[in-house]
């Protein structure tokens, strides 16, 4: 059992937990949830010793323990599932479940015949049946998950961290993964889960407790509790109430603007047609893996797809990569602005100018007169805050590179704009002022494409939102006489909560 | 305590010393030799000129390095494209005019770092792997074709043209290496291609979103350096009067050291056309001074070496420091 007591973290004077308790019993699965932000995250990387804490006490089974390193938390019993793959694909099963802690013969050589003697007892009690000498690049990503989970107990945990587990995983798998889930806590493990799939926790925990801005707000077993108290203790009351601004009328008379028939790409996205008008706003909602991304980066032409079509005004294109997609009028706001949107040791203006060096030469050689002119007026209209054009981009705050990112985008004059969480991890203002900027693009007769996991965001920003699941159109709010478009409508959608008539785009 | 105001002005004022510090180098190592060889005739007219002509031909290879660096590539076949191309050349002035053996040598070249582009961005080979094997080949043929021999070159428009001549007091290889740079410094720095050579070197997804040919800029990039690698194999042929498959052997160590010197990032995505020439020419003043100060050829590859590393290990920490 893990008795925690008033823990509390703050990065940089910005409080991420603050007093937090938790009580974790025996053979106990307690999930846990909050949107981005709510400190699930910061809570989970100090039970596993990756953050050292600021206040309070850890105790498990009645003593109090301190540590402040991964590998003192292990020591205390506590074992950690992460998101992310820890696993090294050319290494076999056994060989990464005792990575760093393999047997040895008597003459110091790797023993890998009693690892995987030692592997395969481990997955036996899991019941699941995965070789332990086969590589792990040759395993689907449920076994991979499974790996992972073995790997965490042969350290004989008491205590296992699970950190959104089923986020990749197909329906069959993820059973699985439930059952093996039922098989520890048969064995007296006390499982921590956090995700943000509630009808997964709904499902398989036994208690669930909900994070807000860094306090817990709610714990509760999983029989006296519904949905809807869930949403209502994330969001807090006050945002879940909250309306979106009336409706504007968009004409749906022409061809739209951009159009998908049928896309599907491999598992993620299963059969997707939407159409956006001009003067549009359309939002995708959707959980972590529910295709969000993918589709962005097909109708982008970075990912191919299996099937399908892309109409641009009407007319079919073909979109063989991303050089094609900015040919017909699209731009792309990436999803991750740093990897993908910037080049970050280069200057603000050299970013801004990147889509259109060659309109802003004569006779092939650039006019800086004007490349200037350009940058200076994107900058002053996006509101950049930076000490000139030439100040290397890396320097600048998030909200700012975000704005850099969108100037951009904007710069090469498209009609369409795709963006993938464009206000993640960036200050309010600019979150504001980078929405607004997208709106009054929308509203000169453009179309926009937008997918936020902020469900307030989608709310306020959207005209029409569909609502993905599992690869799947699942659902569609809109202001125009169509269903009440809020958070928490939307939220109830997401998580399949039923609402969001099943009209097709 | 600093304030942020004050932290941004010194990065500034760093940034724009590391711009300089090439010419304070070449500043500085001008000077070391200066003194050291003051009775040794390292300050003369006549030394000075010999310099810069043997740098000519380092100086042109390392401006079409510069781009390839730049995109975040590498081409380690420029040294065997040196020979292959000259020997090419000697052979086609054989029979042929001068109007048939130049696009016939540059040609050389230029296939080769077309062949070296598409099999990187066709294929998705590492350049490093692709040029490490084209290296190999180029030096084959190169032997092949000759079968060891030297071809000599009689045609005396040529040998004037490409590395003997002077143009009233100015030599030939100067004017060479002038228009080398000046062309690659205005495609570097003033045209769309040279701003998409270095996003796709600084980051090559993002370039991509933002609609940029990434492949067709590298393939051009290892175009552009076969070409110059050529042109140097035939500088060389004109002013030694003749081709042999050892031409530029020793020369792909002078010019990455010469090109990273001059403030080209090894990694893409920061590049110096004029700085690759700085370079150059602080690659020669030092080869050039320690063959006057006794040392052997052996001596001076290893010094190459050395000054790489230190080279290379100034600029990563740059890189990683941010």
């Amino acid at each position: 059992m893990i008795e925690i007591e008033g823990v509390s973290k703050s990065f940089n004077g910005v409080p991420a937990l603050r007093a937090v308790d938790l009580t974790v019993r025996h053979g106990e699965v307690h999930g846990i949830v909050g949107q981005n932000g709510a400190g699930k995250s910061t809570l989970m990387k100090i039970l596993s010793g990756v953050y050292a804490r600021d206040a309070g006490t850890i105790r498990i089974d009645g003593q109090v323990v301190a540590y402040d390193t991964p590998l003192g938390a292990r020591a205390h019993g506590l074992g950690m599932v992460f998101q992310e793959f820890s696993l090294i694909p050319a290494l076999s099963v056994a060989q990464n479940v005792f990575l760093t802690r393999e047997q040895r013969t008597t003459g110091g050589m790797l023993d890998d015949a009693a690892d995987e003697r030692r592997t395969a007892r481990i997955l036996a009690e899991l019941g699941v049946s995965i070789r332990p000498d086969a590589p792990v690049q040759e395993l689907s990503v449920g076994a991979r998950q499974l790996v992972e989970i073995a790997k965490a107990l042969s350290q004989e945990p008491r205590i296992l961290i699970l950190d959104e587990p089923t986020a990749s995983l197909s329906a069959s798998e993820i059973d699985t993964l439930f059952g093996v889930i039922r098989r520890l806590k048969g064995l007296g493990i006390s499982l921590i889960y956090i995700s943000h799939h509630l009808e997964d926790l709904l499902r398989i925990a036994d208690r669930v407790t909900v994070l807000r801005d860094g306090r817990r707000v709610l714990t509760r077993a999983i029989g006296d509790l519904e949905l809807g108290e869930v949403i209502e203790a994330m969001l807090g009351s006050a945002l879940a109430a909250q309306r979106a601004p009336s409706a504007r009328p968009i004409g749906r008379a022409g061809p739209p603007l951009l159009e998908a028939r049928d896309l599907a790409i491999g598992e993620r996205v299963r059969g997707v047609s939407f159409a956006v008008w001009p003067g549009e706003v359309l939002g995708f909602a959707g959980l972590l893996g529910s295709g969000r991304s993918e589709l962005i980066r097909a109708v982008f032409g970075i990912d191919p797809v299996d099937r399908g079509e892309i109409r641009v005004r009407g007319r079919r294109i073909v979109v063989r990569d991303s050089a094609d997609a900015v040919a017909n009028g699209m731009a792309l706001v990436p999803e991750d602005r740093r990897s993908q949107g910037l080049v970050l040791d280069h200057p603000v203006k050299e970013n801004l100018l990147l889509p259109i060096w060659k309109r802003l030469s004569r006779f092939g050689v650039i006019d800086d007169r004007e490349a200037n002119a350009v940058a200076t007026s994107y900058v002053g209209d996006l509101n950049i805050r930076t000490t000139g054009l030439s100040q290397v981009v890396k320097f600048l705050s998030g909200g700012n590179q975000q704005k850099v990112v969108v100037g951009k985008s904007l710069s090469s004059e498209p009609s369409i704009l795709l963006l993938d969480e464009p206000t993640f991890g960036i200050d309010i203002r600019s979150k504001q002022e980078i929405l607004a900027k997208v709106r009054e693009f929308a509203d000169a007769g453009n179309a926009v494409v937008l997918v936020d996991s902020e469900l307030a965001q989608l709310a306020a920003a959207c005209d029409r939102v569909l609502i993905l699941r599992r690869g799947q159109i699942g659902g569609e709010f809109g202001r125009e006489g169509g269903q009440e478009m809020s958070q928490a409508a939307l939220h109830h959608a997401i998580h399949g909560g039923g609402a969001g008539g099943e009209r097709s785009a | 305590m600093t304030s942020p105001a004050q932290e941004a002005r010194t990065r500034r004022l760093s940034v724009e010393l590391g711009q300089y510090v090439i010419y304070l180098g070449f500043a500085a190592v001008f000077v070391f030799f200066a003194v050291v060889l003051y009775d040794r005739s390292f300050l003369t007219v006549g030394n000075l000129t010999n310099i810069a002509r043997q740098t000519a031909m380092i100086s042109i290879m390392a401006i079409g390095f510069t781009f390839v660096l730049s995109v975040g590539e590498i081409d380690l076949s420029i040294g065997a494209v040196v020979a292959l191309a000259a020997l090419v050349t000697a052979l086609v002035l054989r029979q042929y005019s001068i109007w048939a053996a130049v696009p016939a040598g540059l040609g050389t070249g230029m296939v080769v770092g077309l062949i070296n582009g598409l099999v990187t961005t066709k294929v998705r080979i590492p350049s490093f792997l692709v040029t490490l094997g084209t290296l190999g080949i180029v030096n084959g043929l190169a032997r092949w074709i000759t079968d060891l021999q030297t071809v000599p070159i009689t045609d005396g428009g040529y040998v004037f043209l490409f590395g003997s001549g002077d143009l009233g007091p100015v030599p030939i290889l100067f004017v060479w290496t002038g228009v080398a740079l000046l062309i690659g410094h205005l495609a570097l720095r003033k045209t769309p291609f040279g701003r998409q050579v270095l996003a796709t070197g600084g980051n090559r997804t993002a370039a991509l979103y933002s609609g940029v040919k990434i492949d067709r800029i590298k393939l051009l990039a290892l175009v552009i350096s076969g070409g110059t690698a050529a042109l140097a194999g035939m500088l060389y042929a004109g002013r030694l009067h003749g081709a042999r498959y050892t031409l530029g052997e020793a020369d792909l160590l002078t010019v990455i050291a010469a090109v990273v010197i001059g403030g080209t990032s090894l990694f893409g995505g920061k590049g110096s056309v004029v700085g690759a020439v700085i370079g150059s020419l602080i690659m020669g003043i030092i080869n050039n001074g320690l063959i006057l100060m006794g040392l052997s050829v052996a001596q001076q590859m290893i010094f190459q070496g050395v000054i790489i590393i230190l080279a290379v290990s100034l600029t990563s920490r740059e890189a990683r420091g941010r």
